[in-house]
């Protein structure tokens, strides 16, 4: 058995009397594709919230690579390795698509206190925020701003941004989330390259998408881990397919 | 430079007009002017927070008033200070005010920031206004204007009004210079990340509070060089000085000269100043006049009178990475890195 690049032990949220997440408890492989899906409500984007450190948990634990990070604020989080990618679409409306990527290629260096030398003479920021643009597709709008970029390619560039701070994992809160289907396979075929030398944590509601990217998937209901296992299993798996079919009259 | 070509034409001439501007003057403008200087230095670096930083500092007097009375304390009765030793005191003073008052005010934000700000600037307010042995409501005099030279040999004369001008003159384009260095630096990028989308900055990686706390200084410690300036040029420190209007002023000059441009401040700080000079002249009713500006300019100008400049010599000032990159040529990239060292 490998040894988990990110674990979860009993990790819960409540917020006031709602238990959001309920002591969940998860390993996360290297290098593997793992998706969190379930109904509205289920707590996955709270339970990426934990792991990104936008949210602190109520219990539990988070550990990276064998380092405790439950309390950890965000910018910490990034700075280690942990990127995330943003449901709501969250970038810089008054940047162009480059100057967004290049906040997070920028974050890389060891810091940026730095007062006199001009940021774009930083060749290697320079460099990685590129690669980034290139790599989310959208160097043909590198000096747009966002607002003159559709909908789909905003939602590119939320992760544009992610990879231009280069993590280790990647947290995708629906990526594929108001994309058109050729936006949609443009995204999912990024998502197969970077899973090559990646880990990836993923929620995503587009159920294609996920059999077609996913090692792994979580069912989450009500806070709790339901079930996981590979796509075969959950597909099959009788107590999943009654949560999803009971779930209809309950969304919120 | 940071700003396009035909902006810093304007400037230009602008400071090539302040550099002839004693030629044709009489004592009364000159000191005037050297005031108007001194408040666009306090209002580019309260820009600094309100218009690059996203913070709106509602104290910012107190660190004018505070490198003030420093230097007043620091001088004695009857002799010179130096300016190599007063000067470093006054900034430090003022740095370390603005350090204490930041850790506490960056932590909250919004109206809460606002009020924050105003409560530390109204505590040093109370403490000078009541101080008697620093003249209480009167303020205090300096009457030896700082040495500058070593020994017995004076460099220049700051006694001299001419002198205070070009004096502070070229300290108003020196400030210019280094905000303008520092916005373009990555420090500067991350501030206005911030004030574009704090919980995003965080998110990739930022220690945002650190970067506010850093600015808050430097804005804190740029602002305690024009309240030394103001009190070698007039040789007078008074509570006045830290009341929240000054705040209040140098924030309208801020607003209506054109947030996040540095130069629209400086703007704001001279039109209004001109404006109020002209119009008391005519008439008592100063503050119906300078009500019915703000509406105008608030209204007509939303980018203030630096918008205005933008729209009559170039574009309007943005985020600016793209400084070295040649514009135009087929949408390639073309990019004529400063130091050469661009890696592919």
């Amino acid at each position: 058995m490998i040894e988990p690049i990110l674990t979860t032990r009993d990790l819960s949220k409540s917020f006031g009397g709602l238990v959001a997440v309920n002591n969940v408890t998860l390993d996360f492989a290297p290098g593997r594709v793992h998706a969190i899906i379930g109904p509205n409500g289920a707590g996955k984007t709270t339970l990426i919230n934990l792991l990104s450190g936008d949210l602190p948990p109520s219990g539990g634990s988070i550990t990276f690579k064998g380092r405790n990070i439950t309390r950890l604020p965000a910018f910490e989080i990034s700075r280690i390795g942990l990127g995330r990618s943003y449901q709501k679409t969250n970038i810089f409306p008054q940047f162009t698509c480059f100057q967004n990527c290049w906040l997070g290629a920028q974050s890389r260096l060891k810091t940026s206190m730095k007062f006199f030398r001009p940021a774009a003479a930083y060749a290697e920021v320079h460099a990685r925020a590129e690669r980034a643009l290139d790599l989310c597709g959208l160097t043909h709008r590198r000096d747009l701003p966002p607002a003159q970029i559709s909908h789909g390619e905003q939602r590119q560039l939320e992760i544009g941004m992610m990879l231009a701070t280069e993590p280790e994992v990647f947290l995708l809160d629906e990526p594929l989330a108001g994309m058109g289907p050729e936006e949609s396979e443009a995204v999912v075929r990024l998502l197969n390259d970077l899973a090559r030398d990646h880990t990836l944590i993923l929620i995503e509601h587009d159920m294609d998408a996920v059999f077609a990217v996913a090692d792994l998937l979580t069912v989450m209901v009500d806070g709790r881990v339901l079930a996981t296992g590979t796509p075969e299993e959950i597909r099959s798996n009788a107590e999943v397919q009654d949560a999803y079919l009971g779930s209809g009259e309950g969304q919120a | 430079m940071s700003l396009k070509a035909p902006v810093t034409f304007f400037l230009l001439i602008a400071v090539a007009g302040l550099a002839v501007f004693p030629h044709f003057s009489d004592e009364f403008y000159l000191e005037f002017f050297t005031h108007l200087m001194v408040m666009g230095i306090f209002a580019m670096s309260l820009d600094l927070l309100i218009g690059y930083t996203g913070l709106v500092s509602f104290g910012h007097a107190a660190f004018f008033g505070l490198a003030g009375y420093l230097l007043a304390i620091v001088t004695p009765q009857d002799e010179a200070v130096a300016l190599w030793l007063s000067l470093p005191v006054c900034l430090g003073g003022a740095a370390l005010a603005a350090l204490v008052i930041g850790w506490f005010s960056v932590r909250t934000s919004g109206i809460y920031f606002i009020m924050i700000t105003l409560a530390f600037a109204q505590m040093l307010f109370y403490y000078f206004n009541e101080n008697e042995a620093l003249g209480g409501s009167d303020g205090i005099f300096i009457f030896s204007k700082p040495f500058v030279g070593f020994g017995d040999w004076q460099i220049i004369d700051l006694a001299n009004p001419t002198t205070v001008y070009y004096f502070v003159l070229a300290s108003l384009v020196a400030c210019y210079l280094l905000l303008t260095v520092m916005l373009r630096a990555p420090f500067g990028q991350v501030i206005q990340a911030i004030r574009a989308n704090e919980h995003r900055t965080r998110a990739l990686g930022y220690d945002t509070q650190r970067y506010k706390l850093v600015a808050f200084v430097i804005a804190g410690t740029m602002a305690g060089f024009a309240g030394y300036l103001e009190a070698v040029s007039t040789g007078i420190v008074s509570p006045g000085h830290l009341h929240w209007h000054n705040s209040g002023l140098v924030m309208m000059h801020v607003i209506l000269g054109g947030m996040g441009t540095l130069y629209g401040p400086i703007l704001g700080a001279f039109i209004l100043g001109l404006l109020h000079d002209q119009v008391q002249e005519v008439t008592e009713h100063w503050h119906l006049v300078q009500g019915v500006f703000v509406i105008f300019v608030v209204l007509f100008l939303p980018r203030g009178i630096a918008g205005l400049v933008g729209r009559l010599f170039g574009r309007p000032p943005d985020l600016d990475l793209e400084e070295n990159r040649v514009a135009g040529e087929d949408g390639n990239k073309v990019d004529a890195e400063p130091n050469g060292e661009r890696t592919k």
